[in-house]
């Protein structure tokens, strides 16, 4: 489904990916993790079309170059990115930015606007899933939200807009165990057979509730190692330092 | 700047014996001392008048407007009256509200005829017009303006709009209304400044009483051409427990200064101020705004914001004043702005003067830039550029928006403001 072939990315010539291969099929959910730096968010920022960075190589993703297209474009195609730090945007509710997001996807689609009935209840059905206190619905979005709340509404808002590719850019950051289970639950609910997840992670506790198929270790702008989960486990018990000493004396 | 001067006679002039002599006559001679302002004056340090000064500006005469529906608010049920070049149009005008025992809509000039008592009691009342230049000239050159009239106990359900149009080029105007609410009555007006072609010199003054128990709100949507210049002067005066707004959309237009100035001269009264700046190209909007507290128990709350595209600039200069006497005020004041451009520029400076010692008063400004972080975000969940564009910017305006409690007119201004980002 997604196919990431030699993506290079520099923003302002500072380069931060040097080549990334990755491979991502349907059903799967694939592990990134890596040091402070090593080019993680910027891979996640560069998948949903962040215009600050300069891409070039290939993102194959259902047959189009995501490289090609707007960041609304990539959305509509079924490219979700949580985002490590929600954006707070004053005078707008959760549930208008909400509408607006779904109805614009179908618009791409080709879809008429979702009816009301049907929009309110999958509200209640998904914002029951994280756990999210439907009052938040009505405020503007994230704003006055806890760490928590912001990172639940993202998943909220992944789970209304039933993408093809969630990537979870350290959603687990400064959420403590509650939430964690919360957002873990959330994900392996919307898990199937059609869909496919990167989570990209600092930590391994995360790990423990969502099960990955794969996990890769980047460093320095590369894939410098990928294994199953106990790759993960590996890397919580000895921190990078082995890896990145094997891929410099390469 | 002579060729604004005495051009006109029309209404009201000295030696006719009329109700305005005595005004017209102070305001002339008020002309002798007060000087055109020029940068070097505090209040216009940042607003030049030079090109005004410059340019040769002609009277107009009354024509037919043949784009009042554009001009009108839509699905709003209003008295409507109509002004081309200064001049009113009964023939374009519709007063559904004739009950002179409720309410008195009429021209100045009309007024004038019927030689109204209150027109003579109240015009240039307020003394703007012997100690601010262009009061004077307006009051020494207006051909013709609006005077209201609510009677007290009397509510007026159906708004009142004042169309103010020009058409031709450099077309000088000089609207002049008066608005007197009764003790315990209840209205809302709304002035509009549309240029129907070409361009103007709309030299604007409206003096409001606001009697005890009343309530007034005043809606000002300036939308006239970029080669145009307005001046607008509002100067209200409120007594006991007396309830203003004034709301100030301001959409287009070459060079717009504002000066609004409220005298809160009475106990437990409310008046709120709104405004909003959308500025692209090189215009360059300036509200300056003076509430002065002169009695106890007062809440003031004033809300301006900007969004400023290209090279526009804009001005806010908001004053509140607290007297001695004005004990258990309540004054909040914010001004805030989006740049959206490197080359757009903002001067805000809020001032709060206070003198009384059991006040609560705050004030604040803030300038940023158009928020790419939001832009992205938004993008990232399916909604287009433009669409996103829009809804941060209508974000933003919605605080001020969401006080114009006349629903046909807020989605006229929504609409104007959504336009006025293309």
């Amino acid at each position: 489904m997604l196919k990431i072939t030699d993506l290079k990315a520099k923003v302002e010539d500072k380069v931060i990916l040097r080549g990334i291969n990755l491979e991502v099929k349907l059903g799967e959910i694939h592990a990134i993790m890596g040091p402070n730096g090593s080019g993680k968010s910027t891979l996640a920022s560069v998948l949903a079309g962040k215009d600050s960075y300069e891409a070039e190589g290939t993102v194959e993703f259902l047959g189009q170059d995501l490289l090609d297209l707007d960041p609304e474009e990539r959305a509509a195609l079924g490219v979700f990115l949580a985002f490590q730090y929600p954006v707070e945007i004053p005078g707008v509710s959760n549930m208008n930015f909400l509408k607006t997001a779904i109805n614009s996807i179908r618009k791409q689609k080709g879809q008429d606007p979702m009816v009301a009935k049907e929009f309110l209840a999958r509200v209640k059905e998904k914002s029951a899933l994280v756990e999210l206190d439907a009052a938040l619905n009505s405020r503007s979005v994230n704003e006055g939200f806890s760490g928590g709340e912001k990172k639940r509404n993202e998943i909220f808002q992944m789970a209304m807009l039933e993408p093809k590719l969630g990537i979870l850019d350290e959603t687990d950051s400064g959420l403590d165990i509650d939430a964690l289970r919360i957002v873990a639950n959330g994900v392996n609910t919307l898990k199937n057979e059609d869909n496919a997840f990167i989570i990209i992670t600092h930590y391994q506790r995360l790990l423990d509730y969502i099960i990955p198929d794969f996990v890769h270790v980047l460093y320095n702008g590369k894939i410098i190692k990928s294994g199953d989960k106990e790759l993960a486990k590996e890397l919580e018990a000895k921190g990078y330092d082995w890896l990145k000493e094997e891929a410099e004396a390469v | 700047m002579e060729d604004l001067l005495l051009k006109t006679n029309d209404i009201g002039f000295v030696g006719d014996n009329s109700l305005l002599e005595n005004t017209k006559v102070e305001a002339l001679f008020a002309l002798g001392n007060l000087k055109f302002p020029t940068r070097k004056d505090e209040a216009w340090k940042y607003t030049s008048l030079k090109s005004v000064q410059n340019r040769k500006f002609v009277t107009g005469d009354l024509l037919k407007s043949d784009k009042l529906e554009d001009f009108k608010v839509a699905d709003m049920e209003a008295n409507v009256l109509v002004f081309v070049n200064g001049h009113y149009s009964e023939e374009q005008s519709t007063i559904l509200e004739n009950n002179t025992d409720k309410i008195v809509i009429s021209s100045l000039k009309a007024a004038l005829n019927d030689n109204n008592n209150e027109l003579s009691a109240y015009f240039g009342q307020t003394g703007s017009h012997t100690e601010e230049i262009f009061t004077a000239l307006n009051t020494v050159n207006t051909k013709d303006g609006v005077l209201i009239t609510v009677k007290e106990n009397t509510v007026i359900e159906q708004p009142i709009h004042i169309i103010n149009i020009t058409k031709g080029t450099d077309i000088v105007a000089h609207p002049r209304n008066l608005f007197v609410a009764g003790e315990n009555s209840m209205v809302k007006i709304i002035s509009s400044y549309e240029t129907e072609e070409g361009s103007s010199f709309t030299n604007s003054a409206t003096e409001i009483m606001v009697h005890k128990n009343a309530m007034l709100d005043y809606y000002v949507l300036q939308n006239e051409s970029v080669e145009s210049v307005q001046v607008n002067n509002v100067h209200v005066i409120q007594k006991d427990n007396t309830n203003f707004s004034i709301t100030t959309i301001t959409t287009d237009g070459g060079l717009v200064r504002n000066n609004l100035k409220i005298e809160v001269d009475g106990k437990h009264c409310e008046t709120k101020l709104y405004g909003l700046y959308f500025l692209r190209g090189t215009q360059h909007v300036d509200n300056h705004t003076y509430v002065d507290h002169i009695d106890t128990d007062c809440m003031s709350e004033e809300l301006y914001k900007g969004v400023m595209n290209d090279q526009s600039t804009g001005v806010f200069n908001g004053k509140v004043f607290v007297h001695r006497e004005a004990q258990k005020t309540n004054a909040f004041q914010s001004n805030k702005n989006i740049l959206m451009t490197d080359e757009a520029t903002i001067y805000s400076k809020p001032e709060l003067e206070i003198y009384a010692d059991d006040v609560k008063c705050s004030h604040g400004s803030t300038t940023g830039q158009f928020d790419e972080e939001a832009l992205f975000y938004l993008r990232a969940r399916g909604i287009d550029e433009t669409s996103a564009r829009k809804l941060l910017v209508d974000a933003f305006a919605s605080d001020v928006l969401n006080n114009i409690n006349i629903p046909a007119l807020k989605e006229k201004v929504e609409a104007r403001v959504d336009a006025s980002l293309n």
